[in-house]
């Protein structure tokens, strides 16, 4: 592997672990949102509360690690990007700011009003940003961002891979969190709650695979490249993916919350990887190529110097607090 | 025959036609994102330290009072750090959507201190989780050490941030051979002495913010009448902190500036509003230019050559040695940085009488005036920071890398609809602003009412449910 692909996987690790874990955090919006009155919805929401909030700061970090090393190991690609997918990295980004503010603000507010209006927020920016995300990976699936910057501001993201892609990260964000939540409150032995979060989670599930199924068609033609991979080289990711999800769904219906969530992240991060697979060697999808687009090579040694550090540094204390967060104690209110 | 007045005249006229339409836009987001992050940042830095110093006292003389201050501002730091993580994010993404000239050019000699500032905040972001969510859920003298980490990473995190920043001013490790960025050499821009200088300012900025406006906020409850243990523990501790860095700031700012005038002369000269080269060069308080002349100043003789130059006789480079299109606003750029003098200035005053008078026995915290005064600290200090970012960031204009790369080339291709983006920010930030505001008197109220634990409120008050 050459140093230039060595950064570029450091990076799409940065993608698929936010994808996993930024991406449970964010899926808990749509429980939280459609959780019921305030009366019927409180013992979700504090769950919600409890379950994301040691966390969403760390995982947040995923998406800083993933832009420094985009613009310090790829910059003209990072610049081409940013010029061009504007308008829904802003509203990705309206999005990250509205949830992180809203949710720490709802956790101390004084009042039910205050709660409820910052739980709106928060609920509905969770939903909101992965999806303009996804429309972000679609228009470089795709081939929709020139490396002059100079694309179309609307079609580039607006188009059948992009918002498939926006609806399917939506989804996998939500059948993501749902498991999550369902083995949280399992573990706190709170049945009632299990059930009605498993019963949900089956439903988004379902309804996530469907999605995932009907966008075939389109995205292949859509995006030829993209195609290909996923037919061919990533195949094997594919199938991985639809097998976890579908072991997903048979342990949430045999009430085996604890190994679902194994299989669950599995099958998110084998079909963030899939992407990865099929569009290498680009960068940016037909326009160029991972070793082409990278910048001077004593920074991506440098680069390499800091991924190392992180391993050492950043994936013990991670482990340490993702652990602790699964623990009988952390899990009492 | 072409007059060189007219020349100028035309020269000035093509570039002010020549700049882009989203440029003004485009700065005015950054300042206003940076300058509301810059806080946030400064609680980042210092409070995890603070915190930690009371926790510990807490901890080994089995204080139940400090160990009630440090929970409470623990909960405070999970609500500043929260929205600090997102604003600072904000910047992540507008490096890239505003100046993809300056990315794409210069993003592989600038990125890598941002790396190491990205793994400085993921560990913070983990022990902030770790802590907060520790209380009561670890063994105390383990999850009192859960802080230090957030302390130290810190630190780190603002040295790389400031790193950049340094580098935009003193550009350095890489070569440009036809306008091709070529021999890049990214250690020699996180590690140099200017960075070093540059990050020692901010650093002892950031406790002066943190520790007056945490000591403020006690100050005001004394005024209000509340004289307690609590009030005079969560004043003093925050307040120690705060009269260090005030009093080493003035020797960390001096040093920082040894060598402005051949590093930045424009910056200088209009740090000094230095209209021409005078020797000695007088120290000008306060004063604008206008039309080329300056009004308004107070000129106190050679003492601008003392404190600039380092000398009695040598002169401050005037404007009139750099070419007019080489030159900041020179206005904003003298009063923002007279602001920051004069306010840094008035706080080391303020603290060296406070500990004077302390020790021949006498406390201050006891005068209303002085109470007053350390409410006000906060905010002073505050405002004081934002002028010194203002000054050194509109003073380093029209250059974003100095020297290197001008403003207008670092821009992106946007139109002045980028006037839209920065009036939604603004009511974002407002929003934000008022949010926290809100949220965190309330939370103030209720612990002064004994709430300790503070629940969500999610559901409806239990006897409405009955009904």
């Amino acid at each position: 592997m050459s140093l230039e692909v060595g950064v570029a996987a450091a990076m799409f690790v940065g993608v698929i672990a936010y994808a996993v874990l930024g991406g449970a955090d964010f899926g808990s919006g749509f429980f939280d949102l459609t959780a019921g009155d305030s009366r019927r919805g409180a013992e979700l929401r504090t769950l919600v509360d409890h379950s994301i909030g040691p966390v969403w700061e760390a995982n947040h970090v995923w998406l800083i690690y993933v832009l420094v090393i985009w613009w310090t190991g790829f910059p003209e690609s990072f610049a081409a990007a940013m010029s061009t997918l504007v308008l829904p990295l802003l509203l990705a980004l309206l999005g990250i700011v509205l949830r992180g503010a809203s949710f720490a603000f709802r956790k101390y507010s004084a009042t039910l009003g205050q709660a409820r209006l910052f739980g709106v927020v928060f609920a509905v920016s969770s939903i909101l940003t992965p999806f303009f995300l996804g429309t972000v990976a679609g228009a470089i699936a795709s081939g929709r961002v020139p490396l002059d910057g100079a694309g179309d501001r609307w079609s580039s993201w607006l188009n059948p891979t992009s918002l498939f892609g926006g609806v399917i990260a939506v989804g996998t964000c939500a059948f993501l969190a749902g498991v999550f939540l369902t083995a949280d409150a399992d573990r706190s032995h709170r049945q009632r709650l299990t059930e009605d979060l498993r019963t949900r989670t089956l439903v988004v599930g379902l309804a996530t695979g469907a999605v995932v199924f009907a966008a075939l068609v389109p995205i292949l033609e859509d995006a030829p490249v993209l195609g290909e991979g996923l037919t061919g080289r990533a195949a094997p990711l594919v199938v991985l993916s639809a097998v976890a999800g579908c072991a997903t769904l048979l342990l949430l219906v045999r009430r085996r919350f604890r190994a679902a969530r194994w299989t669950a992240v599995t099958a998110v991060a084998s079909v963030v990887s899939g992407w990865g697979v099929a569009q290498y060697p680009w960068l940016l999808v037909d326009e160029v190529t991972i070793v082409d687009a990278a910048g001077a090579s004593a920074t991506l040694w440098g680069l390499v110097v800091a991924v190392g550090l992180a391993v050492v540094v950043v994936v013990p204390p991670l482990a340490y607090l993702l652990r602790l967060t699964q623990t009988e104690e952390w899990t009492r209110h | 025959m072409l007059s060189p007045a007219l020349v100028d005249t035309v020269q000035s006229l093509v570039a002010t036609a020549a700049e882009p339409a989203g440029l003004m836009p485009a700065r005015q987001q950054m300042a206003l994102s940076l300058g509301w992050h810059i806080i946030l940042a400064c609680f980042g830095v210092a409070f995890p330290a603070i915190i930690f110093v009371m926790h510990l006292r807490g901890i080994r003389r089995e204080d139940p009072v400090a160990l009630e201050l440090a929970r409470r501002w623990a909960k405070v730091s999970a609500v500043l750090f929260a929205i600090g993580a997102v604003s600072g994010t904000v910047l992540s993404f507008e490096m890239g959507l505003l100046w993809p000239g300056l990315m794409g050019t210069y993003g592989d000699v600038l990125g890598l201190p941002f790396a190491f500032e990205g793994l400085a905040f993921f560990v913070e972001a983990i022990f902030l989780g770790i802590y907060l969510y520790g209380w009561g859920r670890m063994p105390a003298r383990r999850h009192v050490l859960m802080v230090l980490p957030m302390a130290v990473t810190g630190i780190i995190g603002a040295y790389c941030v400031v790193a950049v920043n340094a580098w935009m001013n003193v550009p350095r490790g890489f070569r440009l051979v036809d306008g091709e960025v070529t021999d890049v050499q990214p250690w020699t821009v996180l590690f140099n002495q200017h960075a070093f200088l540059q990050f020692a300012h901010m650093w002892v900025g950031a406790y002066m913010v943190v520790g007056f406006s945490i000591a403020g906020v006690y100050a005001v409850g004394m005024l209000r009448g509340r004289r307690d243990r609590h009030h005079r523990l969560g004043f003093i501790v925050p307040f120690v902190f705060a009269s260090v860095a005030a009093l080493t700031q003035p020797f960390v700012g001096h040093v920082l500036g040894f060598g402005l005038d051949e590093r930045q002369p424009a910056k200088l000269a209009a740090f000094e509003l230095a209209e021409t080269t005078e020797s000695p060069s007088p120290l000008r308080l306060g004063g604008v230019i206008v039309d080329g002349e300056v009004r308004g100043a107070i000129d106190i003789p050679v003492l601008g050559s003392l404190i600039a130059m380092n000398s009695p006789t040598a002169p401050v480079p005037g404007l009139d040695t750099i070419p007019e299109d080489e030159q900041p606003p020179v206005n904003l750029t003298h009063l923002a940085f007279q602001t920051m003098i004069g306010i840094g200035t008035l706080l080391a005053a303020g603290v060296a009488w406070f500990w004077f008078q302390r020790r021949r026995g006498r406390d201050l915290l006891e005068r209303r005036w002085f109470l007053r005064a350390a409410a006000a600290a906060g905010p002073l200090a505050a405002i004081a920071l934002e002028s010194g970012w203002i000054a050194t960031e509109v003073g380093r204009q029209p250059w974003i890398v100095h020297g290197v790369m001008r403003t207008p080339e670092a821009v992106g291709d946007h139109t002045s609809a980028l006037w839209w983006l920065l009036g939604i920010s603004t009511v974002i930030y407002a929003a934000m602003t008022a949010g926290a505001v809100v949220v965190l008197r309330s939370m103030a109220r209720r612990w002064r009412a004994g709430e300790s634990d503070l629940p969500s409120p999610y559901a409806p008050p239990v006897e409405e449910v009955r009904q």
